[in-house]
């Protein structure tokens, strides 16, 4: 066994363990972070096939932006487990069947018999001064450049989506406006008035 | 014309610009820390600090017993025990101070007919413990016997103004 | 060398490399505690104190001082926290801060992995940084670590985009991911650095920066004066220092990473002779410190931030600069003018 297959079977095990724990472990915080450790080996598993635009991508975009998101959501969420497993005996029959379903599905499209070892042939190993980045790049501005225009066209109007949905104005808040902070110098807040005096003052009379 | 001035303001960092070249400036200036235990800076002569039982030039102690001090202490520091002596005058047997209640505020001086408890210009005492900070009538007479000449030269300095 | 080779066999080559990032990492760790000193200095400086002065001569000892004085101490974990996440807290943000060393060049040829997508590498090892202070905060069960970890989490996600589009600026200007590529491509004294074409990038990178590494005035995540110490408050002893170290050997790193990507890297600053005669070490050194000193300046000049600002300052302002000036250095590239950028 060489060095990269063991480090190939340290990643996959972490990888397989931690994927088990997401979805058997009851804190879901905890079951987040199982979540970006699995993200983590296999960005691993990717580095070791030369993938490591993709690699590095993962952990960039998954682990350092949407698990950290995601965590965000599930610590302030007050989740009572108790009533989420209510009924789970009486669903068990009807979602394992379901499951099984789906597992035999994918061992017939995703079988050996489609994407055997036999179906590929054997990668070339590239030197060192290789960059898969500028590889990936000349791809998708070549061969699929309006494959890849068109998903950043429909993630804009995701964005403007998402936006439009959630922004409401709320009646009665109070917001400040930081630019026109920033704008106030002396002459909006005081006023120095100039005015006569209305009343003479008294005069006092000596007396005797 | 106003508008065009703040916008300029701030996109060109102008009053931060500012900011930084006044902590600029100071990072020059002449420092004015006072290193303590070597420089220490001048105290007044009302300074009130740690507490001090004087005595009269011929080695009799001033305290009288009268409870003055007690009375009037604030945060009830002051704890007074008193007999007759064998010689028939009134005279403290015990005369504590809690260092750790006292605030420092000068009323048991200030009600003192013989000038006995006084408050010098001592401030960096320390005790290890709690119990370290609570000062018995020996303690306060040493104190007394041994900055005598500072506490006797701080009330004449402020006698005038009394 | 070869000698020593022969006489190790297979096992020469990871002691070889655990040597080298020793080599690394513990002038690293020495630069973080001097640092510490030189923070409550300059700050002293500024505000007419001499700082510490007592340990040692000029307080040159008192980095081991309090270094000490931290091991010693009793590491509490409270009752009520998740134990392994709280311990594995402080790990965590310090393991990015160390690891993205490993593709830092310091001088041409010195550098412990030449990888051709180094800032890519960068940015991702930095993007997980933010771990340590969200699990800090939920481990702790404490509602000020809780709520500083929030704050530090949002702010942190936000100034990454920013800082990640300012990036891409340079990789637009150097035409390559690899870091010494970037540092070659601007050859050529100060005026070629990539500062002066990417000067509004530069300002929002080092801005970002300042926020991404929690420091003043961008410190909300900390905040004594509202949260008591953020996402912290629970720590002490070493548990303690480590979070230090990590937000020191952060502020080295992003500076490090400033002047790689915007001040010409190990480039003297003139090619004229008293400056190319210095060791191209000495100039990556002193320009970090310069950008240090930045760091340090700031704290002792502004008042922090309010919090809805600092997210105003990220989404509404930077980002939509340096997405313009990505749109302006795209079009002076395709120009005859293209030579300006490169």
């Amino acid at each position: 066994m060489t060095f990269e297959t063991g480090v190939f079977y340290f990643f996959s095990t972490v990888l397989l363990l931690s994927a088990t724990a997401v979805i058997t472990i009851r804190n879901p915080v905890q079951s987040a972070l199982f979540l970006v450790l699995s993200f983590f080996t296999a960005s691993g598993i990717w580095m070791m096939l030369e993938a490591e635009f993709l690699a590095i991508t993962l952990v960039l975009v998954y682990v350092g932006a949407v698990m950290v998101l995601f965590l965000f959501v599930v610590m302030m969420l007050d989740i009572n487990l108790a009533r989420l497993r209510e009924g789970f005996w009486s669903y068990l029959p009807l979602g394992g069947l379901i499951a099984l379903l789906l597992v035999v599905e994918m061992i017939l499209v995703l079988g050996s018999r489609n994407f055997g070892l036999d179906h590929f042939s054997q990668p070339v190993a590239h030197g060192p001064g290789y960059s898969n980045t500028a590889e990936l790049g000349m791809q998708l501005y070549t061969t699929y450049v309006y494959p890849f225009e068109l998903a950043a066209v429909i993630l804009l109007v995701a964005i403007v989506a998402a936006i439009t949905l959630t922004m409401r104005r709320r009646r009665g808040t109070k917001y400040q406006n930081p630019g026109q902070q920033i704008h106030v110098d002396r002459s909006t807040r005081l006023r120095i008035v100039k005015m006569d005096v209305e009343k003479s003052p008294p005069v006092t009379e000596a007396k005797g | 014309m106003k508008r065009f001035k703040s916008f300029v303001n701030s996109w060109f960092l102008i009053e931060m610009l500012k900011g930084l070249a006044v902590t600029g400036r100071y990072l020059f200036a002449r420092k004015i820390t006072v290193q303590f235990p070597e420089e220490r800076t001048p105290l007044s002569p009302r300074f009130r600090g740690l507490h001090a039982l004087r005595r009269y030039p011929n080695g009799e102690e001033r305290c009288i017993a009268c409870k003055l001090c007690e009375a009037v202490c604030p945060a009830m520091a002051i704890t007074i025990e008193s007999e007759q002596r064998s010689d028939g005058s009134r005279r403290t047997t015990r005369y504590d101070i809690d260092l750790s209640k006292c605030i420092f505020c000068g009323f048991c001086e200030e009600s003192c007919p013989v000038d006995s408890i006084v408050e010098t210009n001592i401030f960096d005492y320390h005790g290890e413990k709690h119990s370290d900070l609570y000062y018995t009538k020996p303690m306060l007479l040493a104190i007394g016997d041994k900055y005598e000449a500072q506490i006797a030269l701080d009330r004449t300095k402020d006698a005038p103004y009394r | 060398m070869t000698s020593l080779q022969e006489l190790m066999g297979s096992a020469f080559l990871p002691v070889w490399t655990l040597v080298k990032i020793l080599v690394i990492v513990v002038p690293l760790i020495l630069c973080v505690a001097y640092l510490t000193l030189a923070e409550r200095k300059v700050i002293g400086y500024m505000q007419l104190r001499i700082g510490p002065n007592r340990v040692g001569p000029l307080g040159l000892f008192q980095p081991f001082a309090d270094t000490l004085k931290l091991l010693v101490k009793e590491i509490i974990i409270p009752a009520g926290s998740s134990r392994f996440l709280f311990v594995l807290a402080p790990v965590l943000s310090i393991a990015p801060a160390l690891v993205a060393w490993a593709v830092i060049p310091f001088s041409p040829g010195l550098v412990l992995a030449n990888v051709n997508a180094g800032l890519l590498f960068i940015m991702a090892i930095t993007s997980m940084g933010v771990y340590g202070v969200i699990i800090a905060g939920w481990a702790s069960n404490s509602k000020y670590a809780f709520l500083g970890s929030l704050r530090s989490a949002a702010q942190i996600v936000s100034y990454e985009i920013a800082m990640g589009f300012a990036l891409v600026g340079v990789l637009m200007a150097a035409g390559s991911l690899n870091l010494v590529d970037i540092v070659n491509g601007q050859k050529g004294g100060i005026l070629y650095w990539y500062w002066l074409p990417l000067l509004p990038m530069f300002i929002v990178y080092f801005i970002a920066a300042v926020a991404e590494t929690n420091r003043a005035p961008f410190d909300v995540a900390e905040g004594e004066s509202e949260i008591v110490a953020g996402f912290h408050v629970e720590y002490s002893g070493m548990a303690f220092a480590v979070f230090f170290l990590a937000e020191y050997a952060n502020m080295i790193l992003v500076s490090t990473l400033a002047v790689i990507m915007f001040l010409g890297g190990w480039a003297a600053p003139f090619n004229v002779v008293p400056f190319t005669y210095l060791p191209p070490l000495f100039w990556l050194v002193s320009k970090v410190a310069c950008v240090l000193f930045m760091f340090l300046w700031l704290r002792a000049t502004f008042p922090r931030y309010r919090y809805d600002q600092i997210m105003r300052l990220g989404w509404k302002v930077f980002i939509p600069v340096t997405l313009v000036w990505l749109v302006v250095i795209g079009a002076i590239m395709q120009t005859r003018f293209g030579y300006l950028v490169h």
